[in-house]
């Protein structure tokens, strides 16, 4: 479904590279965990397969065809949510199918398909500013959702809330997942969170980045994240990530 | 032991005082200058000099002799002509400069310039060429009107989160979907204080403007008042500019708080 062919992505005057020949398949209805340290050019390579920035050398194929702008058959949820602070949540969950020109008759449906779907009921009329963290991250998830994509880019899109509303988020997610079995690339620096959400694990070094390592999780879905952080595979997996990713950190910090 | 008492009464008084109201303070301050005023203008007894009560009695006069009203209509006409023309220009021009470098550039010399110069010096200019009649006057309420809204628009487009701006993209909207989504809505309270601040502005022009051409408007008024001595009459037209200007504001003031609760979130917790 997705497919990057020796990406590669260079900054600023001088040239400082963020990415380095990476090569990634995500096939249809998969959930592919990206991890890797601070800086290592995760995010860069979400904003090239959304077509927001183009690579320097590489291609991006999305159901065959090249990524050169972003396309509604990609929608990206954002750790900073990204929504519109002076639409309420009905509007903002509209948002994307409105910019695609969809009749307010005609989408009304699917919206309150989704803030359903999501656990919204009851909070149409809020606007994002009333919401927990949490809240606003399944209105900025909905209105990912509502466009109906084949490909669902996740930015770290829980890595601005606590640690209890986090869990919470992945147990959703896993959720809503069962019944929108949407391929996915999810871009994480939580060990635990890219375990538990994963079909497959990918390793990137420090930057520039490459892919060091692709693991294949193997915990039967459906997923209970408690159960499977008692497991052994869970506790197998935890510990080569950590070894594999502190010696790209520990030398980071060394440059 | 009566020592602590007679502090805590001390303080209680000081409390009481200081517990006032702020529109309590503000309502007694300006009655003590007016009652100050009228006091002062009566003892004076002096042709040039007047109080609040004589110019109330000229308000009066002049209200029903509809004076007051024919010169209110003529300098409104004008502020509101040069306002909205200002304002319908200067938003497009504000979003286009702040969204388009070639225009940024191209426009940026002619508004710091314009900007810079005291535009009373342009009247003479103004009245050579368009002559003294209403449209001199709104082209110069309008040259006073525009740059405030003209920057704030900018400056408004500019602090647009560029984060949003990417979501946009991310979901394929178009140029004009943008602006009317996001840039708008996140630049209005910049606009609006753009609007309030060439409200200000905008008075000033016209009544300078009404002083240098026609024959009519509140500017008018002041002038031929004061050639003929007739002060309590002069400060009809001042007190009427200054309710408008006061009205005014506020009530942009208002909707600037209104149009955008989300800034205040974090102030009210």
């Amino acid at each position: 479904m997705v497919a990057i062919k020796q990406v590669s992505k260079s900054f600023g005057a001088s040239r400082t590279e963020a990415l380095q020949a990476c090569t990634l398949d995500v096939p249809a209805h998969e959930i592919l965990c990206v991890i890797g340290p601070s800086g290592c050019g995760k995010t860069t390579l979400l904003r090239i397969v959304d077509g927001l920035i183009r690579a320097d050398r590489g291609q991006v194929f999305v159901n065959e065809t090249e990524v050169t702008a972003p396309r509604p058959d990609v929608a990206m949820v954002f750790q900073h949510f990204g929504l519109l602070p002076w639409k309420t949540v009905y509007d903002n969950v509209a948002y994307g199918l409105r910019v695609q020109g969809r009749a307010d008759a005609d989408l009304a449906d699917a919206v309150s398909r989704y803030i359903d779907l999501i656990g919204l009921r009851g909070f149409e009329k809020n606007y994002p500013y009333q919401l927990s963290g949490g809240m606003q991250q399944r209105v900025g998830l909905a209105r990912a959702l509502a466009v109906n994509p084949e490909v669902l880019l996740m930015d770290e899109p829980f890595g601005s809330l606590d640690a209890q509303t986090r869990e919470l988020m992945q147990e959703e997610l896993l959720r809503v997942w069962r019944s929108q079995p949407k391929t996915m690339l999810f871009v994480t620096h939580s060990i635990d969170e890219a375990v538990i959400l994963g079909d497959r694990v990918a390793l990137m070094t420090r930057r520039p980045g490459r892919v060091k390592e692709i693991l294949e999780v193997g915990i039967a879905r459906p997923r209970d994240p408690e159960t499977v952080r008692r497991s052994t595979r869970y506790l197998e997996l935890r510990e080569h990530i950590w070894h594999q990713l502190k010696v790209e950190v520990v030398g980071g910090n060394g440059q | 032991m009566s020592a602590v008492a007679e502090q805590g009464r001390a303080a209680g008084r000081r409390e009481s005082v200081a517990g006032l109201p702020p529109a309590g303070i503000r309502f007694l301050s300006v009655m003590v200058g007016l009652v100050a005023w009228e006091a002062y203008g009566r003892a004076l007894h002096s042709v040039i000099f007047t109080y609040p009560s004589a110019v109330v009695r000229a308000g009066y006069e002049l209200i029903v002799s509809g004076e007051l009203q024919f010169y209110l209509k003529s300098s409104v006409i004008v502020l509101s002509l040069g306002l909205v023309l200002a304002i319908v220009l200067g938003i497009p021009l504000g979003i286009l400069m702040g969204r388009r470098a070639v225009i940024e550039h191209a426009v940026d010399p002619y508004v710091n310039a314009l900007y810079a110069t005291p535009l009373v010096a342009v009247i003479p200019v103004i009245v050579v060429w368009l002559g003294f009649q209403t449209k001199a006057k709104v082209v110069l309420v309008f040259l006073f009107c525009i740059f405030p809204i003209l920057i704030n628009t900018y400056q408004g487009v500019k602090n647009t989160d560029s984060r949003l701006v990417e979501v946009a993209r991310s979901f394929c909207s178009k140029e004009w979907r943008l602006w009317r989504d996001l840039i708008l809505p996140s630049s209005a309270p910049f606009i609006l204080a753009g609007i309030r601040l060439a409200i200000g502005r905008g008075l000033i022009g016209m009544v300078v403007a009404e002083f240098y051409t026609t024959i009519t408007g509140l500017g008018y008024m002041i002038v031929q008042y004061a050639n003929t001595f007739r002060m309590d009459r002069l400060f009809v037209p001042v007190v009427v500019l200054m309710i408008m200007g006061v009205v005014l504001t506020g009530v942009l003031r208002h909707l600037e708080r209104r149009i955008a609760p989300w800034l205040y979130v974090a102030r009210e917790e």
